[in-house]
């Protein structure tokens, strides 16, 4: 039973292992979960799921797996059943809805005709006016307008909850994602950039020094101190944003905030599409403050690595023509443009979040890739890595 | 093997599932990580822990210099060099240099001990990872005196994380997990009733349904929390504040009393500011 429910929360993509479930198994065995299918889905939850955006998918798989346990519990004891339906009803019920019940053939009838639809429904349902789900008009469901509906789940029943509701109320819906690469991934292939120098106050010890200059001291102590260990790499990182790239905020953000965090000079600068003559720093005054090029390259030297996240998908003209961007009159092709940035910057990749079958068939990307020198990689960890390595 | 139950205390209120997922760590001997909102009682989850269940308490707080290696020992190769030069005779057992961490010192507790992680987040990204051999057997080896340190009673560790770096899986998958959520109004107020038991009903009310709203507030940087509305509470009871200056409805005072409690942050204030204008504009 259990390893049925683990494989599900594997296909569902919740990324729980072995060890978990013998966790779990092992927990059970002390009796932690005890009889009750709350304890069970608490301590299944605190074993199996370690991440909170996750929560949203266990509970679904929960509840889709609770269908079949439902049953076997129905076998095992068979009042079971009826008495969590007996009890979502009286708590949601006034007398008065009760009478009204009973004109339409009876509060059992009622609670058979609902057993039989929980069982036919496999999923959650809004709207409609037969399944049960939110917003319908079925007796059965949440937020409706039959008087007579049975409310199901969603009930705040103050420390007296009973199973199926903690988990059909999925309150971690929003917090959900499907993002592949999480910002550790991202740090931990950023760090291959690192380049240790030392600068800045002397607060760390010395030990070869201090033992050097210690005996040519005649055996007296000499302590010398050296500056911390600092990353030394400098990283200017042009985002492309608005357009086509709205698909791709999440994964550019945390790109983002993986290279802010991991590099202490990072400089990062936004454009549209395609580079040309300026750029800009705030995306909200992005019409009245912008950064010519020139700027940028006598400000930032040589030794800085350019790292472009961008789709490059686009049309060709906005690259080659000049006058060709879909935003303002530029007197150079953005082609001269970003040639002047990879002559400024040797050290120069271009990541894009497409996936790599896409690129063939976007005229712009294989322009782009020409311009880049076949420097183009996707944006996921293995795109990432091999970037990186380009590089250093 | 321990029988006690964690079943929250007079200062602490605990939902059934941060019982459990305590609970089976406690059973279990594994760690457990504790994630949630700043201020939502992560930290005094340990110290609460370890009262119920009257065992000692040791912590460890982790900044963003903290090594693996300092919660187990470290070794004070200057102090020796010093000695050295002044002849002391300490200088010859090494042992004297060996300064016991937070997981040593519980690793020699007489009872079995609770050891509070605090914020493993702010360590480098590495940092669990070099924990995690030490937190499955519970031992370790003191490299200069070569003796192997082994816990005497397994300790409970409760480990916490504000969730600004994640955390490598290989770590994940040996501990118990719970994500403190933002209370309820109906738990809210059962916290608010653990630390001012003679609040009046209709003050505590007021200040629930006005802190809510303010949490509600759309593009708040820093949502006001747990920690912050019991402060604000203190100060509404200290100033002697009449519930019904809270109320919303009124244009005068739309703003709350001492909001400086709730809200942390002069953009989160000036936004609400704002709100509370256009809302007046509006009526």
């Amino acid at each position: 039973m259990l390893i049925r429910f683990f494989y599900m929360l594997r296909e569902a993509g919740v990324k729980t292992s072995v060890t978990e479930l013998l966790t779990l198994l092992a927990a059970m065995r002390e009796g932690l979960a005890g009889t009750s299918v709350d304890q069970f889905y608490f301590l299944a939850r605190a074993s199996m799921v370690k991440d909170e955006t996750q929560f949203d998918r266990f509970d679904k798989v929960f509840a889709a797996h609770f269908q079949g346990i439902e049953q076997a519990f129905a076998e095992l004891t068979a009042h079971v059943p009826e008495d969590w339906l007996a009890h979502v009803a009286s708590l949601s019920l006034t007398e008065e809805e009760r009478e009204k019940i009973e004109s339409l053939g009876g509060f059992d009838e009622l609670m058979e005709a609902l057993q039989e639809r929980l069982r036919e429904q496999e999923e959650r349902h809004e709207g409609g006016n037969k399944w049960i789900g939110t917003g319908g008009t079925s007796p059965f469901g949440v937020g409706g307008f039959n008087p007579e509906g049975v409310r199901i789940g969603e009930q705040q029943g103050g420390g007296n909850r009973r199973g199926v509701k903690v988990w059909d109320r999925r309150e971690y819906r929003n917090l959900d994602d499907s993002v592949e690469l999480g910002t550790r991934n991202i740090k931990l292939a950023l760090r291959k950039l690192r380049r240790f120098a030392r600068e800045g106050a002397a607060d760390q010890l010395d030990l070869d020094d201090t033992i050097r200059s210690t005996a040519r001291n005649a055996g007296y102590l000499d302590i010398k101190m050296v500056p911390e260990r600092h990353n030394a790499i400098k990283v200017l990182l042009c985002l492309d944003v608005g357009g086509s790239m709205d698909d791709h905020v999440r994964i550019c953000e945390e790109m983002f905030s993986a290279a802010s965090s991991e590099f202490k000079h990072l400089e990062y600068f936004y454009f549209h599409n395609f580079v040309y003559e300026s750029l800009w720093k705030d995306n909200r005054r992005r019409h009245s403050e912008r950064i010519p090029l020139s700027e940028v390259l006598n400000k930032y030297g040589p030794d800085y690595k350019l790292i472009f996240v961008g789709d490059a998908t686009m049309s060709p003209y906005e690259i080659v023509y000049a006058g060709g961007s879909v935003e303002h009159w530029n007197e150079e092709p953005g082609a001269a443009c970003i040639q002047r940035l990879l002559n400024a910057y040797p050290k120069a990749i271009w990541l894009n979040p497409e996936p790599v079958q896409r690129w063939p068939h976007t005229p712009s990307v294989k322009i782009t890739q020409e311009l880049m020198e076949d420097r183009m990689y996707p944006l996921t960890v293995s795109g990432l890595d091999q970037g990186i390595k380009r590089l250093q | 093997m321990s029988d006690q139950r964690f079943e929250g205390t007079k200062n602490y209120i605990a939902t059934d599932d941060l019982m459990m997922a305590v609970n089976a760590g406690v059973t279990l001997q594994r760690p457990i990580l504790v994630k949630g909102e700043p201020g939502t009682g992560k930290t005094m989850l340990a110290e609460e822990v370890a009262a119920a269940l009257g065992k000692p308490l040791f912590e460890w707080h982790i900044k963003s210099t903290t090594k693996a290696q300092q919660g187990l020992y470290e070794y004070d190769a200057v102090a020796r060099l010093r000695d050295s030069q002044l002849g002391n005779e300490k200088v010859h057992d090494i042992g004297n240099y060996i300064l016991k961490g937070s997981l040593w010192q519980a690793f020699e507790a007489d009872s079995q001990p609770v050891v509070l992680i605090d914020e493993i987040d702010k360590a480098d990204i590495e940092f669990p990872n070099d924990l995690l051999r030490e937190l499955d057997r519970m031992a370790f080896t003191v490299y200069e005196t070569q003796e192997t340190i082994s816990a005497r009673h397994r300790p409970i560790i409760i480990i916490t994380s504000n969730n600004e770096k994640e955390l490598p899986d290989a770590f994940l998958r040996r501990c118990f997990f719970h994500y403190i959520k933002f209370p309820d109004e109906g738990t809210m107020a059962k916290i608010v009733d653990v630390h001012f038991p003679d609040l009046k009903k209709n003050l505590l009310r007021e200040a629930l349904n006005c802190f809510y709203q303010v949490r509600e507030t759309p593009g708040l940087k820093k949502k006001p929390s747990t920690s912050e509305l019991l402060d604000w509470i203190k100060l509404l009871l200290a100033e002697d504040i009449p519930p019904e200056a809270l109320r919303s409805e009124d244009k005068s005072k739309a703003i709350p009393p001492l909001y400086g409690a709730l809200l942390k942050n002069e953009q989160d204030v000036h936004l609400f500011e704002q709100l509370v204008f256009l809302n007046r504009a509006n009526r």
